[in-house]
């Protein structure tokens, strides 16, 4: 666990995002009809979810580690991935919604993949409220962690493969092209991967803050 | 071999125990009927509901709803209804992997008589024509299995957490959402007689969406009984 405490690539994650508000910005996109200047909304919506997707597969793992070893930081890191995670997942909804506005004409048009990424909410808050529903803290962390595993795959269906396989408008489903089709000259690509990864990174600080925050409750609750 | 064994064992039990009481296959049936017949009966005080244009659909996703409702009931009882002396001396003579096996294969067992009782009282009181009755049917099976497969691990979780009620249904609902959207389509293209092979996608997601949840209980269930 040392890496949580190293600078770097905190630092990293500052200069990642930077650059992605600067170069998303101003930086060359394919001129397409409907989409026109919205396609930077790539630069931000997507890496949300890809941030999102980091916290909760670091959260799965803590769960697993959890059930192995039953040492409660482990659960509290779980947690707090999920908490961090869903912060994420209510930003790339949001940019997904404002994005649609314009160019779907609507907030909310029903689309296969806004319906599947709400019920991927209400998986996730029903493991909030599972949480609150037990009082005993190993009870507690141990179904927690068994509910996390098992919503995990089912969210995963639910966002990534469901509108897949339907006609959903979103770019990258339902046989609609994702940018990469139209990005020859990779101009997207050097802002779009850097700002994955800084997002990431960003998402996995917040999350270590408010783990090491837990810790430090912890210890301060104990009784000596 | 000794898991098939001590699973064959404890679903024999688990039949012969309903088959004494009879109280959840005659509790749910009961269930079924009495809310069909209550929307039999909401639904006709609109006269010449029946020719409207908007039927079928209303017909479909009707089915599935109270099928929905009746398996969260049917299934929510599987562990709540053990006493924990009874269960800590399955644990004592049984793999968990046995115990959560056994129950699920009885639960998919029940649900399967009950949805297809549930189909013959509906179709009863809601005529329609469905143009793949064969089709149609099968998607009721594969509806019920994926209903018991789902709801019986969650009944699991909530039965550790506290046994209410609001938490099954909290638990179970987004995770059954996109069973359920697949389940519609597929019974509704049945129903419309539609080509056979337009189908097979939907099935091979409901297949996908059981493996993985029967996986999932497998690997999880070993934590979730010890206390």
């Amino acid at each position: 666990m040392k890496f949580i405490y190293q600078t770097w690539w905190k630092v990293l994650a500052v200069v990642l995002i930077f650059y992605t508000l600067i170069a998303g910005f101003l930086f060359h996109v394919p001129t397409l009809p409907i989409l026109h200047e919205t396609i930077r909304n790539l630069y931000f919506h997507v890496p949300m979810w890809f941030a999102m997707l980091a916290v909760f597969v670091i959260s799965v793992f803590f769960s697993i580690r959890y059930l192995n070893s039953g040492r409660e930081e482990d659960d509290l890191a779980a947690v707090e991935c999920v908490n961090t995670g869903m912060v994420f997942y209510l930003l790339g909804l949001v940019t997904g919604m404002i994005w649609a506005k314009y160019t779907w004409g609507e907030f909310w048009s029903g689309d296969p993949k806004q319906n599947s990424a709400a019920i991927a909410f209400l998986l996730y808050c029903a493991y909030l409220v599972l949480r609150n529903s037990i009082d005993e803290e190993q009870k507690r962390a141990k179904i927690a962690a068994i509910y996390n595993i098992f919503a995990f795959p089912i969210m995963i269906v639910l966002l990534f493969i469901l509108p897949r396989m339907t006609d959903s408008l979103h770019p990258g489903n339902g046989g609609n092209p994702a940018f990469g089709k139209f990005d020859l000259d990779s101009h997207m690509r050097i802002v779009f991967y850097p700002a994955t990864l800084g997002w990431c990174l960003f998402a996995l600080w917040i999350a270590t803050i408010r783990y090491r925050i837990r810790l430090i409750e912890n210890k301060r609750n104990n009784i000596n | 071999m000794e898991l098939f064994n001590q699973t064959w064992n404890l679903f024999k039990k688990e039949i012969l125990l309903e088959w004494r009481s009879k109280y959840a296959f005659n509790g749910v049936l009961l269930y079924v009927v009495s809310t069909v017949f209550v929307c039999y009966i909401s639904f006709n005080l609109t006269p010449g509901f029946t020719g409207s244009t908007g039927y079928p659909v209303v017909w479909n996703v009707l089915f599935w709803v109270i099928m929905l409702f009746a398996s969260v009931n049917a299934i929510a009882k599987s562990f709540i209804q053990e006493s924990k002396s009874r269960l800590l001396y399955y644990y004592s003579i049984a793999s968990p992997q046995a115990i959560i096996l056994s129950k699920t294969i009885y639960n998919i067992l029940l649900m399967s008589l009950l949805s297809i009782l549930a189909l013959l009282v509906y179709l009863l009181f809601f005529t329609n024509t469905i143009g793949d009755p064969l089709f149609y049917f099968l998607s009721v099976l594969l509806g019920s299995i994926s209903f018991s497969t789902v709801f019986t691990m969650i009944s699991a979780i909530a039965s550790k957490a506290g046994n209410n009620g609001t938490l099954m249904a909290i638990l179970s609902f987004p995770v059954i959402i996109p069973v359920i959207l697949v389940l519609i389509r597929l019974s509704k293209s049945a129903m419309d007689g539609l080509e056979r092979s337009l189908n097979y996608g939907n099935i091979g997601v409901l297949c996908a969406i059981n493996v993985i949840v029967i996986a999932t209980s497998l690997l999880l269930f070993p934590y979730l009984w010890r206390d």
